[in-house]
């Protein structure tokens, strides 16, 4: 069979969700903020929901976010979308509203608001990007930083001593009685993409339900500040990242 | 339904007339001078009556992030706070003018700086009607006098807000929040319907319909000849500003000649040093400025023109006394008396200072 | 049940990052030698007959520059 009757005659089985805008997406070749955008944008589309949805943006690479969705958006102030989030659902409570958010807004600065609405038990969707450094300002030093990891505010690697210990706050939040869905995903192979959208799908779904926070964690990789290409990043990820951040449902409704 | 007459603290006037005046949402976080705000809210309950929304936030933070991301939906959102609290929230209230939503804030000024003291004060003139946060930037800053106008500003607070989508102030102080009074109380105007919201607020960002591009609330512009444009356009909304809400009051100037400028609870003070003075024979009016910004410049030189001297009355150390001098291009005498440290000053203190300084 | 796949790739958009192609259990996909105007070398298919229309490619890409076909053969 040839390219042009596969094309005619076949089935589509995957195309770019128009959820999401025709702009090239800022990032780095190979960063997963835009695997994970598509992923949030399938889902809503899946859903239905365009015209119920409202996004938050953080301050971080992922700023832009709302250049890239097709929904209405706002912008945060860094480490705020969470206090965002609360006044929005709480003003439309008929309306899907979701944080996008990396580690230095969502787990350094914005700890406060983080805690709070999760403890609120806000009926919105919180995404969590961590890939243990500050990707737009340049590299520097994260919460979620691995001991050992060098970044050019710990260009020696992060110890104890001078840094103190990589934050789990998706831990903190898991035990927080606010939180009905707390899960920790991946995306760097197709395997770990479908199992993530799984996750956000159910994240949103939960919404409907009016039980508190869904908070998913996607543990994602930085190849530009860690220096390296895209794929080895990716290998990088799967050896040190995941062994500190275990992927997984840290608690869900059933258990 | 026939107006009604309470008595009522000037903070709790400013919590029934946000219920009465049809606001969405209410965020904020205990202060002192000014907690009676969130608590009358509570007390209120009003989600059972007109379905406005009350929640008692994390931080002065949080509740201003609240408040930004509330208006970003074309809410009637609305905080309250005092001095410290105030600092806290300059960073959202810049974002805010950045990002040109409305909201209504509420300052019941403590003394300064830092945690200073929890009596009233007026040294937020400066942050209040220059900035406060960072960049180019003001706040619609009403300064009310009594408690009947703490009741009567909030509504207009929201008017000019969302006339000029920028956050506008109350600038109150711990006494006018804290005092009782008469006031007259309207009676419940409905909140706005998401319909009403829609056509008016095209902007807002209250889910895409098909048949809309997706609105987008943010302060950010990479690119600096588009952030010059919007900050010109922001401009240019102030200078409209300036030129049609200029609001002030005269008391005694048709035959003065000497003039206390002062706004909020000095101006209520200067009322009776204007009474003790025209006893001795000193004739001595008072010009208020009821928006202190736009500032009554203009109004202001007016009045000034006849007049031998002006002593500009602050419960601070000079503040307001710029915008009198360059309203007045120093062609007139001006002098400040202040008290600070959440002082009080008294009638006859302001009368000495009168004549000491001015005469 | 066998399928035929195929891509439609979008090369202005193509990032060069080169995940999809570690995600393609064919080995039907490689960067190209030639670039698109952002100096990117693109994604091209360089075994199509081996092409399952599994999308595993498309689904861990970054930009959403493929698009992916595949019909019962």
């Amino acid at each position: 069979m040839t390219r042009e009757e596969i094309i005619k005659n076949g089935e589509l089985v995957y195309r770019r969700t128009p959820v999401l805008t025709d702009n090239v997406m800022h990032y780095c070749p190979g960063c997963g903020h835009g695997t994970i955008h598509r992923l949030i944008a399938e889902v809503i589309e899946e859903m239905g929901i365009q015209d119920k949805t409202i996004g938050i943006s953080p301050v971080g690479c992922s700023v832009f976010a709302y250049n890239y969705f097709d929904v209405d958006f706002v912008e945060a102030a860094h480490g705020r979308a969470p206090a965002c989030a609360t006044a929005i659902k709480r003003l439309n409570t008929d309306k899907f509203v979701f944080t996008y958010q990396g580690d230095g807004d969502l787990a350094a600065i914005g700890t406060a608001e983080t805690i709070h609405a999760c403890n609120r038990g806000e009926n919105i969707t919180m995404i969590f990007v961590n890939n243990a450094i500050y990707g737009m300002t340049g590299g520097q030093m994260a919460p979620t930083t691995l001991l050992g990891m060098k970044t050019v505010t710990c260009p020696y690697g992060r110890t104890v001593e001078a840094n103190g210990y990589p934050l789990k706050i998706t831990d903190i939040i898991a035990s927080l009685p606010g939180t009905y869905y707390v899960t920790r995903q991946a995306v760097f192979t197709p395997a770990h993409v479908r199992k993530c959208k799984q996750a956000i799908r159910k994240a949103f779904e939960n919404q409907k339900l009016k039980k508190g926070v869904s908070f998913v964690e996607i543990v994602s990789n930085c190849n530009s500040n860690w220096k390296m290409p895209a794929t080895k990043a990716n290998e990088w990820l799967e050896a040190n990242m995941l062994p500190f951040y275990p992927l997984g449902d840290l608690k869900t409704p059933e258990k | 339904m026939a107006k009604e007459l309470r008595l009522m603290k000037g903070n709790e006037a400013i919590a029934e007339s946000a219920i009465r005046n049809g606001v969405d949402g209410y965020f904020g976080y205990p202060i002192t001078p000014q907690s009676e705000v969130l608590e009358h809210l509570m007390a209120e309950n009003p989600i059972e009556k007109t379905g406005m929304v009350v929640l008692q936030a994390e931080s002065e933070t949080a509740s201003i992030n609240m408040v930004y991301a509330g208006a970003s939906c074309g809410k009637k959102v609305m905080t309250s706070s005092s001095s410290p609290g105030i600092s806290l929230m300059q960073e959202g209230l810049s974002y805010m003018a950045g990002a040109e939503l409305p909201a209504v804030v509420v300052n019941v000024v403590r003394g300064g700086p830092g945690l200073g003291t929890i009596q009233p004060s007026q040294a937020d003139y400066f942050q209040s009607t220059k900035g406060g946060g960072h960049g180019d930037y003001r706040l619609i800053t009403l300064a009310p006098a009594s408690v009947q106008e703490m009741y009567d500003f909030v509504g207009l607070a929201f008017e000019l807000a969302f006339k000029y989508r920028n956050p506008a102030l109350i600038l109150s102080d711990g006494m006018i929040g804290q005092v009782m009074e008469k006031v007259v109380i309207d009676d419940y105007k409905p909140r706005w319907t998401d319909e009403y919201i829609a056509k008016t607020c095209p902007w807002a960002t209250v889910g895409k319909p098909a048949n809309r591009k997706h609105n987008i609330i943010t302060s950010l512009e990479l690119d600096s000849a588009k952030q010059e444009e919007i900050v010109n356009r922001i401009q240019e909304k102030y200078r409209k500003c300036e030129a049609n809400e200029v609001r002030y009051e005269l008391i005694h100037c048709e035959d003065a000649e000497y003039l206390f400028v002062a706004y909020g609870s000095s101006a209520r003070i200067c009322q009776k040093a204007i009474e003790l003075a025209r006893a001795e024979g000193i004739k001595v009016g008072l010009f208020r400025p009821i928006t202190l910004w736009p500032f009554p410049s203009k109004q202001l030189k007016e009045a000034a023109k006849n007049v031998k001297g002006i002593l500009s009355v602050e419960m601070n150390c000079g503040q307001m006394i710029e915008d009198v001098k360059l309203a007045t291009e120093c062609r007139v005498k001006c002098e400040h008396y202040g008290r600070s440290g959440g002082m009080i000053p008294d009638p006859n203190e302001i009368v000495e200072a009168l004549k000491k300084q001015i005469m | 049940m066998a399928f035929q796949g195929t891509l439609v790739i979008d090369t202005e958009k193509c990032k060069g990052c080169g995940v999809c192609i570690v995600g393609c259990p064919k080995k039907v996909i490689a960067l190209s030698k030639k670039v698109n105007h952002k100096g990117y070398n693109y994604l091209e298919m360089v075994n199509e007959a081996e092409c399952i229309g599994c999308a595993n490619c498309a689904v861990v890409c970054p930009d959403g520059v493929i698009t992916v076909y595949r019909a019962k053969i």
